[in-house]
């Protein structure tokens, strides 16, 4: 048999977690270099199966299976295609860069690299699960430690209350999935979990309809899909940064990515059903998402509802299906992992020297930290969609699916009430229209964005931080060098990532019919 | 030597780039060091367009030193670069102003080495929206050229410089967004970002698009490409950022954003607008003259009014290109007339070669004025006076320079603005008639600043001061002086180039 490369990916950190909880507290430097090992293997073995997937195959490669509870139909089985080999590769980098920015954690630090890494487990499950009942096995996984971590360790104001509003959220919307999916399971008449198997069901129109926004929605609130984004900017403010990383840059991602694999992958006609009523959501998303931004005085709030406007984005590539539209959403969900990942570690490293995150009490950081501004104002100009870095090279395709897609016929069998959105997704100009309404946001982003630069990184810096404020660490430019160049890397020459994750779209495509 | 030749265009592209990545390695302390290696990657770009001048062929039809490459195939736009007589002329004048501006900038004392590191990387921005044969890529650099300048003005403006630097940018990237969705559009309809496929189907697509008909679809495009390059230029009234931008950017930043920055828009019209919407530019070419005509007059005006010598030459910026676009227009609405069609021609060779001549002169203006603020720490006009016996070779200098400006016979910008006014007379008679009343006003303006400055009662506070130019600003500013004489006794050189391109562009 080949080495399991996803199986090692996804348990490292479990077994570094384990690893640690057996060192004594007070070893933190053994602590850390555990973690910091685990971290480098796992992003090796990532970067090699993202360049070693055969893009002339494309399906699922590295696959794994074998039977868990066979008497139940559910088996042990791992893959990785287009879509999920890039998303596997950014949960290794965000991994690394959170340990690498994580290395001054002094209080309990063997617990907190534990409970990252558990959860790093369930992220990387996540993504490579080709079971239903292994992706939501990983799912809880990914879900339940981000409670202890934003309680125990997170910013002493409001870490009890956001911690208990975003586990709350994510398990009520993963129930709803849950049963979603046990519907499946049972009218499948298959007796399988698996998903590859459940893709040829044959699911009856009616359930896809009854089930798609069930499915759906409950996993796109890990997504920050609108009205249920509100746990997520509480959930980042209150996050330790390397957690804040995680969540922003990769849990939200395990919202959407599970949204496509589980609800459009598996009840494709529920998902041309129902896409053009959900694209007016994800509207709001983007749009709203970026004015509220503008208008917050916290940094990490900012990012936070600017990750709801750029991970709405996601959601209305989902809503196009189309080809470029998806390859868009798989780019964007990289994309905006590095990049609000780089955002969140930079806030950290400002707070913890300046004491304060509130943009008015803030300014001239960049002599202080100039490593630390060249990244923030890299990862800002990818926020804001500038050509040459990845964010456009992301939201180009996103907005020319848009421009392209169509409401599927169907649409005409909504109910009374919905009439009228049915009877304006059939004309021709909806979608641009929706194109044109939600680049708003590019100018609102750039506003805001270069509103912060100014506010924090130029301008006057006040007395008590001249004196106290100091640069930031080899390992914090690291982490944060690591970051810029996938940025870079990939704006300038997107066809690094875009023909991998071209090659994940196409079964997609081909499930929707429209291949 | 083949290899350079074959990949001449993406040479002058990315070495400026190369030098960046250099001087971002080099300590930061070696400030001597940072200069002299950003003077010496500007001098690359240079020397290969000036092989790229004598390699052109002006008489060979269609684009030359065209390179293709896959770039970004799922959305079917490849790195695609190729120019013919009017990018060629740009590309020249972006290489003649980036050393000089980098030579200015040798007396940059603060941040040295994110000031040349940037300054590399615009160069690369203007020099791919001047190249570009890819729409998405025409964007990237359009785009990519904001971020250094925004930071140019940000860091190394004067006092207001955060207020102009935002708004600079904003204003950009909102003119931006239109021409982006635009672009989008024309992609998504064509199914390529081509700009040959681009420019052969899009005038002519005939059909529905979203449901709605192309020729409505077309004019909205069209004014979406209009406004993104009416504000770069900036066309009146979209011109409100260029004299916060110019005042408070630093000597070399301004003498780029006037140098260069401007023609982006005046060569989007060029490039973009004419060919892929004749109709629609020949439909709405009135109301496009008459917004030149407005930057004219209001551009002169407005710079007659200011104390501030920047803002004066600022506004100045506007009135000149204004007849940048002027010739455009001309340009659009009599191109496939029987009658005017010579007149359409001149106009637009005067066009870009205003482009050319603007380009040298404001340059050299921004220069003057950063030569005399450096040494006294005021721009206000009233402060000055009497500074030629303190000051004569800075005084020569200046009024051969502002002679240049004010379009003297014999020097460059006289040529230009005789080949728009005399392209178009026989067309746009009245708003010809009245720009020309700009340009008395050119005359009134830059004779106030000269008077202001130069001559006059001695003003007492700067008695004993050392104003001279020095040696390395006059190496600076000579070959611009030397190309403005040149071009004005004999500009057949650059007119035979641009002619043979603008007269295969209009058929």
């Amino acid at each position: 048999m080949n080495f399991p490369f996803l199986s090692v990916i996804t348990f490292t950190p479990a077994v570094a977690s384990l690893l640690i909880l057996m060192m004594p507290g007070e070893r933190k430097t053994e602590v850390r270099a555990t973690a910091l090992a685990a971290g480098i293997f796992a992003t090796l073995l990532a970067v090699y199966v993202y360049l070693a997937y055969d893009q002339s195959l494309g399906g699922y490669q590295f696959v794994e299976k074998f039977a868990w509870v066979p008497q139940f139909g559910i088996s042990y089985h791992v893959g990785v295609d287009g879509m999920s080999a890039p998303l596997v590769l950014l949960t290794a980098v965000v991994m690394l860069t959170g340990v690498l920015i994580s290395w001054g954690i002094d209080d309990r630090p063997r617990e907190f690299f534990a409970f990252l890494f558990i959860l790093a487990t369930g992220v990387f499950g996540v993504f490579v699960a080709l079971d239903l009942f292994g992706l939501f096995f990983f799912y809880e996984i990914a879900v339940f430690p981000m409670y202890l971590l934003i309680a125990i360790w997170g910013w002493q104001v409001t870490r009890e209350y956001a911690a208990m509003k975003l586990t709350l959220y994510l398990f009520i919307g993963s129930v709803f999935s849950l049963v979603g999916a046990l519907a499946m399971y049972y009218v499948s008449g298959l007796g399988t979990f698996d998903m590859l198997a459940l893709e040829k069901a044959n699911f009856s129109v009616e359930f896809q309809r009854f089930w798609f926004p069930i499915v759906f929605f409950g996993f796109a609130v890990l997504g920050g899909i609108f009205p249920f984004h509100s746990w997520s900017p509480d959930g980042h403010v209150a996050a330790p940064t390397a957690v804040s990383m995680f969540h922003a840059g990769v849990l939200m991602k395990l919202g959407a990515f599970a949204s496509l694999r589980v609800g459009i992958m598996l009840l494709p006609e529920g998902a041309r059903f129902h896409m053009p009523w959900i694209v007016l959501l994800t509207v709001v998303n983007v749009v709203y998402g970026s004015f509220i931004a503008m208008v917050q005085k916290d940094m990490k709030y900012m990012i936070g509802f600017s990750s709801v406007s750029h991970m709405g984005l996601v959601a209305m590539a989902f809503t196009t299906l189309n080809r470029v539209g998806y390859v868009g959403a798989g780019m964007q969900m990289f994309s905006h992992g590095v990049m609000t990942a780089l955002f969140f570690a930079c806030v950290g490293m400002i707070y913890d020297r300046a004491h304060t995150r509130l943009m008015p009490e803030l300014g001239g950081m960049s002599k202080k930290m100039p490593f630390v501004a060249v990244a923030f104002i890299i990862g800002g100009f990818t926020s804001m969609g500038m050509p040459g870095l990845s964010g456009f090279a992301a939201e180009l395709p996103i907005f020319l699916g848009v421009w392209n897609a169509r409401a599927a016929d169907v649409v005409r069998e909504y109910p009374a009430w919905l009439q009228w959105v049915a009877a304006m997704a059939q004309t021709p100009w909806y979608f641009p229209t929706i194109a044109v309404v939600s680049a708003i946001a590019i100018v609102v982003t750039a506003a805001y964005v270069l509103r912060a630069v100014q506010r924090v990184f130029f301008g006057e810096i006040s007395h008590d931080h001249d004196h106290h404020v100091g640069d930031v660490t080899v390992l914090d430019k690291v982490a944060l060098a690591i970051l810029c160049a996938f940025m870079i890397g990939i704006g300038v020459y997107p066809a690094v990532m875009a023909t991998l994750v071209d090659t994940g779209v196409t079964p997609i495509l081909k499930l929707l019919g429209v291949a | 030597m083949d290899f350079i030749i074959d990949h001449l265009l993406s040479l002058i592209l990315f070495i400026p780039v190369a030098g960046a990545v250099i001087i971002t390695l080099l300590p930061k302390d070696q400030v001597g060091a940072i200069r002299w290696v950003a003077l010496i990657t500007t001098l690359f770009p240079l020397g290969l367009s000036l092989v790229l001048w004598t390699r052109f062929d002006s008489h060979a039809a269609g684009f030359q030193f065209v390179e293709q490459a896959p770039w970004f195939t799922v959305i079917n736009s490849s790195y695609h670069l190729g120019v013919d007589g009017i990018s060629v002329v740009m590309i020249l004048l972006t290489a003649i102003l980036m050393p000089l501006a980098v030579l200015f900038s040798f007396s940059i004392t603060e941040k040295v080495k994110a000031y040349m590191a940037l300054f590399l990387l615009l160069g690369t921005g203007m020099f791919g929206v001047f190249m570009t044969l890819d729409l998405i890529l025409f964007f990237l650099f359009w785009e990519a050229g904001l971020i250094p300048m925004y930071f140019l003005i940000n860091i190394w403006g004067s006092a207001n410089r955060q207020y102009a630097s935002f708004k600079f940018f904003i204003y950009t990237m909102a003119g931006s967004l239109g021409l982006l969705l635009a672009i989008q559009t024309i992609g998504i309809t064509l199914g390529s970002f081509d700009m040959l496929n681009a420019i052969e189907k899009w005038p002519t697509f005939a059909g529905a698009i979203y449901g709605i008909p192309a020729t409505t679809i077309r004019a909205a495009a069209f004014w979406a490409f209009t406004i993104a390059f009416a504000i770069k230029v900036p066309v009146w009234p979209f011109h409100t950022w260029l004299p916060d931008a110019h005042t408070e950017a630093p000597t070399a930043g301004s003498m780029i954003l006037a140098g260069v920055l401007l023609k982006l828009g005046a060569y989007g019209f060029l490039r973009l607008v004419l060919p892929l919407y004749p109709a629609e530019a020949k439909f709405y070419a009135g109301a496009l003259a008459f917004l030149a005509l407005m930057a004219i007059v209001a551009g002169a005006l407005a710079s007659f009014g200011q104390t501030d010598f920047k803002r004066l030459v600022a506004y100045s910026s506007v009135g000149h290109m204004g007849f940048v676009v002027l010739g455009i227009a001309v340009a659009a609405v009599a191109r496939d007339s029987e009658i005017f069609k010579g007149h359409a021609i001149m106009a637009a060779n005067g066009a870009v070669l205003q482009m050319f001549n603007h380009g040298l002169s404001s340059a050299g203006m921004f220069l003057l004025v950063g030569v005399i603020y450096d040494r006294t720490h005021t721009r206000n006009l009233n402060d000055f006076g009497g500074l030629f016996p303190l000051a004569p070779v800075y005084g020569g200098i200046l009024i051969f320079t502002s002679m240049a400006s004010l379009g003297l016979p014999g020097l460059n910008g006289f040529v230009s603005e005789f080949m728009v006014v005399r392209g178009a007379w026989p067309v746009y008679t009245v708003i010809t008639a009245i720009g020309m009343l700009g340009l008395l006003m050119t005359g009134a303006y830059i004779l106030k600043g000269i008077q202001k400055v130069l001559h006059g009662p001695v003003n007492q506070r700067w008695a004993g001061h050392r104003l001279e130019i020095s040696r390395r600003e006059v190496i600076a500013i000579a070959p611009l002086l030397a190309l403005m004489l040149v071009i004005g006794v004999w500009p057949a050189w650059l007119v035979s180039v641009i002619n043979a391109a603008i007269t295969r562009m209009m058929g």
